[in-house]
Parts: C-alpha cells; structure tokens; sequence
C-alpha cells in the first residue's frame, strides 16, 4: 500500500475494539428485568424472528432463575449470545418494545438476553436440555454457521445423529468471521458452537464439500442434508484498477480484523468503502480503529437508498466515517498501488411506479479522491457452482428456493436455510431457519 | 401564606414533620443537624434502660429492584446512658428553642423509676414526652415496650405513673401488634395522655438467605423477629390512624407514623386526622436531606389547594369511611379503554380473563392485538386500570347518575318489612330488577 496508517500500541487497538453495549451488573440486570412489563402476547417476541419468549426469560432474570432464562432463550434460539450481541435490536425486539410508545426508552432486551446467556456459559454449561432416543438416523449439515448449528442442535436433541461439515479451521461461520469484533468476539461464537456440541453433534473443521469431500458422498452417508453454506464471494466493481494492491473486499477484511492480531491487519491512511450496506458499515468502522485516518463511504444513491440500518449509520458518523452520497466509483487509480479512485457524480431518476430509483451518472461531473485503500462491499454473491452441482436444486435471484413450510429444497433430502435461501440476512434469522429445517427434516424422515 | 405549623397535644412545631424515636434522633448531633436541614420537631430515640446491641441489626424488603421497600429492624432503645441523652437533649433544645423536642422513654415498670425519669426529662426543657409501648423486640422480652402496649391494663397504669408527674405533653405511642388498636388508645386517654403515635414497628420476619438458610438479619448464626418498617407499612398504619381518629371515646390529637417518605404520603396521614407526622425509615435511606421537599412540595399543594393552614386538612377524608353495608348497591362503573393511549402490552386483558371477571377482549385488527370491553359484563372492579402501565388510559367511567341509592343495610330492613328472607333468589329478583347481572 502507499501510505499506511501507522500502527497502535496494544491498549489502543484493545481499546478501540472494546465492546460498544458492556455487560449489566447484576444489580443492573436485575432492575431493568423489573422495569419490564411482562406484556401479554407481547409485540417484543413476535418482533423476534425466533420469536423467543422475551417477557418469560427477563421475569426470570428478575426472579434470578438464571438457568430457566437461558433455557428459554435457547428454546427459541441456538446463537442465543451472538444474537445478544449483534442483533439489530433497535428494529427487531427492543424497537417494539411497548415502551417506545409510552415514549420511554425500550427495556435492553439486548443486553438482558447476553446476561442470561453469558451466566449460563460462566456456569460451566449445564445440561439444560434432554435428547430423545436415538433415531438411528443421520443428517450431514454443510456448514457451521448460525444455520447450520441451530439446525445440528435441534435434530441432535430430536436423536439424530448429526455431522457438521465445516470447510474453515474455525467453526461458526460468519458468526465467528463476519461480524465486527467491538459487538462479539470469536470467542463468543465457539461457545456456542461448544454448547451445540454437546448435545453430540459432530463438527469436522477443515472439511470442504467439494474439495475434501463430494457432495455425492456426504449425501450417500446421510439420511438427509442440510446446507447451511452462506453466501460466496464478494461481487466485484468491474471497473479498472480493482487488481492493484490495497484493493480488497469486505468480507475478508472483517475475516482478517476477526482473528484479533490488529497489528497486522494493514490499512490504508486514507480508506475508500464502496457501498452503504451494514457490511460497509462495519468496514468503514473497522477501518477508523484499526488507524486509519480519513475513511469514507461512497454510495451511488441517497441516504434514503442506503440499507444500512440508522444506529449503523449514527455509529458510523460517530465514528468520523465521511459519506459521499450520489457518488459511483469509475476507476482506481494507481501504479502498482491504489493512489486514488475517479468518481462521478450521480442523480436519481425515476424508473417508473414502484420501482427503486435509478442512479444516472452526472456529465463531466467526474472527480479524484486521493486514497490508499479501497474496500469493495457491494454485496455478496451466492455459490453458484457448488449449488449448481446438486441435482434438482433450484435457485433463484442468488437464492436457494425452499419450501417455506419445512426448508426442503427441490431435492427431497436435501435442505437449506440461513443466507444461502434469502440472500444475506440477519444471523437471528438464520438461526431461527436452521430449527424450522430440523424440525422440516424430522418430519421428512419420520414419515419416510 | 401558607402556614404549616402545627400543635399536637400542645407540642408545638414550625411544620408537622419530625423524626420518629429512631436511630435518626439518636444523638445532639444527628437532631441538630435535622433541624439545620427543616425537620420540625424529634422524638429523641427512647432513652432508659440500659441495654447493648448486637449486630447486624437490619434486613431489608428489596421489591423489584427497589432497595428498602420496607425495612425490618432488631436495634434497641438507646445505647447511650440516661445523663448522656439528657445532657444533649438539653442542650439541643436550647440551640432550637422553636422546634418540637419530644423525648422517647422506657424504662422498668416502677412507679418511681417512671416518676424519676419523668422529672429529668421536664429538667431537660423538653417539649413533650412519648412513651415507647411500642418496641416488638428485646425489650418486649424484658417486660417493656409492646408487653405494655398489647395490654390496656399496663397501659393506662404507666401513663398514669407518668402524667400524674409530668408537666409537659404526654404521648403514648402503640405498637400494631395487637388485636385492636382502639383499646390501648383508649386505655392512654383514661390515663390523661395528651396525644397518640401510631404505629410502631410490625412483628416480622424479614427474610431468609437461600444459599445459607440464614434467617435475617442474622446475629451469628442466631436470628429473631425485628420490627417491620417503611413503605411497606403504610397501609397498615393509615388504617390504624383512622380507627384511633373516628374512635369517639379516644378523641386525641395523633403523630401518624409508619412508612412515610415524602409531602404526599405526610398528608394521606394529616387527611386522616394526623397532627403532626413522624419519619424514619425514609431518613436512614437517603439522609435528613429528604425533608425539604417535604416542606416544600406540601406548601405548593396547599398554596394550589387554596389552603392556609393544615387544621383546614385534618381529618378531611376521615367522614368518607363507612361500613360496607352502607355503600350503595346501584353505583355502577365500567372500564373504558382509550385506543389512542394503549401501548398494547396487553396486561388489563391477562389481569382480567385469569384475575377477574374475563370481559377484556383481546382481539386482532390489521394485525395488531386491541383490548376491548365488553361493558355488559363490567363489574367495574377497577383491576384493568390498576394494573394500565399508561396513565389515563383505562378509567372507570360511572354510568348510574346517582339518582337511585339503595344499599345492604337498607335492602336487609326492606327485606325485613317485607318479610322477605335473605335468599339467593330474593337477592336475584333485586338484582333482575336493577339490571345487575352476575356471570
């Protein structure tokens, strides 16, 4: 890279990194558990995608019956501490949260979810949960993310026995790769993969289907499978200069930041992130604390375009991240590195009745911004090869086409759920799609 | 001008609000430093006999998350011997002439040990004397306190050893803990006692350590009952205030006692016929402090009441308290929901369906949940509204117009000269009558 931002001391990384919502004190917990009103058919828990029994679990808090809190949160949802953690709470639970009309601030569900979940794993894990007896049945899971667990955990204790196939040395897919490590950690992640693995299912790392194993072959070991792959490769710019170096995507610059050696994560001074998704967010942030000085997002529609949800935004701007709006990338600039990116102008036509509005580059509108780094996060295509090898599967948009009623593909013992059926969501509703697919699975192979 | 002052039993204070006999007034300094803060008047934490305490000596009611909701305690009288009180007290009274000075005693039940600490309180320039017939723990074991409150007999024999000597305000304070408070009240007023405080302490016990089965709060391993105080006793002691109030044999001035933490709790008892108010448990929470917002949120009241002196309060609820059989059948009131303020958590249709009478619906409308009444099925019990976390969204809304009263009493003569007895059916031809339907 031309000019890289000058490393930090320890403190300083630790410290930029530190977790923005910190763990309750149990006299905290313990207060805003009885602040909450213990709604009836409350709108928290059907705002929930696992529609966890929210009321129950924080009178439980409460009460301080810690375990039966974490057992009913687990009930509803295997990745029950990353979702505490790095669940968009302000438009899910806690922004439904009766209270928000009362014009009272929401209870923390967030943050009393983490503290039933994190006592429960400070407390060695009890067992908390019984299996059924052994089916004599096994379902091969392909991947190891939130999907892919939940979905292990629920058919482990239905008594199947239960394979993850986990291409990575680490476990947890996404939870324990994609998301910014000041809301979780890696080690969070692998609890929960340690706790699904304690109902007996098997998780074999470094285990490529396709590579170290055919999908043909798993699927001949199985009774039935599931596919739990997420998304693939980062979807390119297609302009000239994406091959200098400091070019990089989004998805492994979060990998690498993920595995917590920030020193040696290089960043640019001055940071380019194309796209205005949760993912660029996540980006642009990561890129003010690991040292950058200057990191800005450019985004070819309006602030009202951006997917990016408003308390990633507001974090953002907290952060000095600068947003050009209506601005589309044309080339990188650069020898063998990035020295800056050619811009344009954009403005918004209409493309008709209920149609998104259409950018239109701005003539000679055209401009330079010095960087030293570009990070490409404009979305994420699906695996296409590997999906197109399984006979019968049918995709559509990117998206693997389950039916909704028990995730089976179009390949009767193959099913599928988490960001690989709806192109890139929460992790609360890929966990929540692992356990309807088990439970998909169950009935398919019972009825067999 | 609004003017607080008040006068009960002919103890006389810039404002009704003192410190109960209590660790609060325990000393020159703590007494001094209330009255630099407002306080009115104290009654100096009971002196007497000598004693020693133990430690710990509190245990607390936490109520969802609240620390000290009520707060039980097994602390003595005063620690400190009688010249040392008496010395301070003294000396207290001649910095703060113009507040009330009331001194909390106990001693053995001797006529003369009465008599003599009697005279050394007058000596001390007191205001007034409170006998402590109150204390349910220690000294009870020993013959005093409640052992002499719970029997009218002793009662009014120790006040009359007392106000046949003193020159100054008699008060006797009771304890709760018995079965009528009317009786020991009356037992003080044929002795010649100037006035009532009520209550004392409740007989409790306050709570046990689930990890360590340790009965609180805990001496070593030992335990006993203590005396239960502070918010959670308000009920109680507004109650107590009023039956001693309306009781027409008794008819002495009263210093309502029993969990009072601000302005608004001090006039619920003056509204019952208080004089003057004590505090404590308030105090050992936050400090003398609290009673600046006492003084001052009562005067905007009054100020916005068009009050000028609180003998213009006193008493003013007490002529609404009537038995049951006086209340008219044919007051009829329905809950009403207003939509515009629900937040729908939902909680009046649960309270309703499992805890009361099942007439809130819970109905979907464009996918959101509404709770509606079903009026004809109403009782009007008020428990939807009592458990609307929103202020003004549920009411209950009287829809007879007053006009037609008949209550228990005068149903039961109209029965009589009927002839009618009281029967299932004749009480269901009444109510077929009336339109009073019953599920």
């Amino acid at each position: 890279m031309k000019n890289l931002a000058p490393k930090l001391s320890h403190d300083q990384y630790e410290k930029n990194f530190e977790e923005i919502h910190p763990p309750l004190s149990n006299n905290s917990a313990v207060a805003e558990a009885n602040r909450c009103l213990y709604c009836y058919d409350s709108p928290c828990t059907k705002a929930c995608p696992t529609h966890i029994d929210i009321p129950a679990f924080i009178k439980k808090i409460g009460t301080g019956n810690l375990l039966g809190s974490a057992k009913t949160i687990f009930e509803s949802n295997w990745a029950a501490l990353t979702c505490a953690k790095a669940c968009p709470v302000q438009v899910l639970c806690e922004g439904a949260c009766v209270f928000n009309d009362k014009e009272e601030p929401p209870i923390q569900i967030g943050r009393l979810q983490r503290f039933a979940i994190d006592n429960y794993f400070e407390k060695g894990m009890p067992s908390l949960f019984k299996a059924e007896i052994k089916k004599e049945k096994s379902v091969g899971i392909v991947g190891s993310g939130p999907a892919g667990l939940a979905c292990g955990a629920e058919l482990a204790l239905l008594g199947y026995d239960v394979i993850i196939y986990e291409a990575n040395q680490i476990p947890g897919g996404l939870n324990s790769w994609g998301i910014a490590p000041y809301k979780t950690r890696q080690s969070d992640s692998l609890k929960e993969v340690d706790l699904v693995k304690s109902f007996g299912v098997k998780v074999q790392t470094n285990m490529s289907v396709g590579r170290d194993i055919t999908f043909h072959d798993l699927k001949n070991k199985h009774d039935a499978v599931f596919l739990g792959i997420g998304l693939g490769e980062s979807t390119d710019l297609k302009i000239s200069g994406e091959d200098l170096t400091g070019v990089v995507n989004a998805i492994d610059f979060i990998e690498e930041v993920k595995k917590e050696k920030w020193s040696s994560v290089n960043i640019g001074k001055r940071v380019a992130v194309i796209g205005a998704g949760n993912t660029s967010i996540d980006a642009a942030t990561e890129s003010i604390r690991l040292g950058a000085e200057e990191v800005m997002i450019l985004y070819r529609r309006s602030e009202e375009e951006m997917s990016a949800y408003d308390f990633e935004f507001e974090l953002a701007k907290k952060d000095g991240v600068i947003f050009h709006f209506l601005t589309s990338p044309k080339r990188i600039i650069g020898k063998t590195s990035v020295e800056g990116i050619e811009c344009i102008k954009m403005t918004l036509s209409d493309a008709g009745k209920g149609r998104r509005k259409k950018p239109v580059e701005i003539p000679n509108s055209n401009y330079i911004i010095p960087v030293d780094m570009v990070i490409k996060a404009i979305g994420q295509g699906a695996k296409t090869e590997f999906l197109n090898s399984i006979t019968g599967l049918k995709i559509e948009d990117g998206k693997v086409i389950i039916n909704p009623e028990n995730y089976q593909t179009g390949n009767e013992t193959v099913f599928a759920g988490g960001d690989c059926i709806n192109g890139g969501k929460e992790v609360v509703n890929a966990a929540y799609d692992g356990k309807m697919a088990a439970h998909g699975i169950h009935k398919y192979l019972s009825g067999k | 001008m609004v003017d607080l002052s008040v006068n009960c039993g002919g103890i006389k204070s810039p404002n009704p609000f003192w410190l109960a006999s209590a660790p609060p007034s325990n000393s020159a300094y703590q007494n001094c430093k209330a009255f630099e803060q407002g306080w009115g008047g104290t009654v100096w934490k009971t002196v007497g006999e000598p004693v020693m305490n133990v430690c710990n000596r509190y245990g607390s009611i936490d109520f969802n998350g609240q620390k000290i909701a009520g707060l039980n305690n097994i602390e003595l009288i005063s620690d400190r011997p009688i010249e040392v009180n008496m010395k301070e007290i003294a000396e207290t009274k001649r910095l703060w002439p113009d507040r009330a000075i009331v001194v909390s005693l106990m001693v053995e039940s001797k006529k003369e040990t009465w008599h003599d600490i009697v005279k050394r309180t007058i000596d001390t320039g007191a205001d007034g004397i409170e006998l402590n017939y109150g204390c349910p723990h220690g000294m009870s074991e020993r013959g005093m306190g409640s052992a002499v409150g719970q029997v009218p007999e002793y009662c009014k024999m120790i006040t009359e050893w007392v106000t046949e000597v003193s020159t100054i305000p008699v008060l006797v304070k009771l304890t709760p803990n018995v079965n009528d408070i009317v009786l020991p009240a009356r037992a003080a007023k044929k002795a010649n006692a100037s006035g009532i405080s009520l209550i004392n302490t409740i007989n409790s016990i306050v709570g046990i350590d689930l990890d360590t089965f340790k009965i609180m709060p805990s001496v070593a391993g030992k335990s006993s009952h203590g005396g239960f105080a502070g918010p959670a006793i308000k009920p109680i002691a507004l109650h107590m205030v009023s039956q001693v109030a309306t009781d027409k044999e008794v008819n002495l001035p009263i210093s309502g006692i029993g969990g009072i933490s601000s302005w608004r709790d001090a006039l619920e008892f003056i509204l019952l016929g208080a004089s003057s108010v004590q505090v404590c448990t308030a105090v050992m929470h936050h400090g003398f402090r609290i009673v600046k917002d006492m003084i001052e949120g009562l005067t905007f009241w009054m100020e916005e009441k068009g009050f000028n002196s609180l003998d213009e309060v006193r008493g003013r609820s007490l002529p609404q308290l009537e038995v049951f059989g006086n209340f008219n059948l044919l007051h009829k009131t329905v809950a009403r929901i207003d939509q515009d303020k629900c937040i729908h958590c939902n909680l009046c249709h649960i309270a309703c369906e499992d805890g009361a009478h099942q007439c809130i619906d819970l109905i979907t409308e464009n996918g959101n949940t509404k709770t509606v009444v079903r009026e004809s099925d109403c009782v009007g019990c008020d428990l939807c509204s009592i458990v609307c976390p929103v202020e003004g969204c549920i009411s209950m809304v009287r829809l007879d117009e007053g006009k037609e009263e008949k209550t228990w009493n005068e149903l039961m003569e109209e029965f009589k000269k009927e002839g009618k007895e009281l029967s299932w059916e004749n009480l269901g031809e009444f109510q077929k009558k009336h339109g009073i339907v019953i599920h």
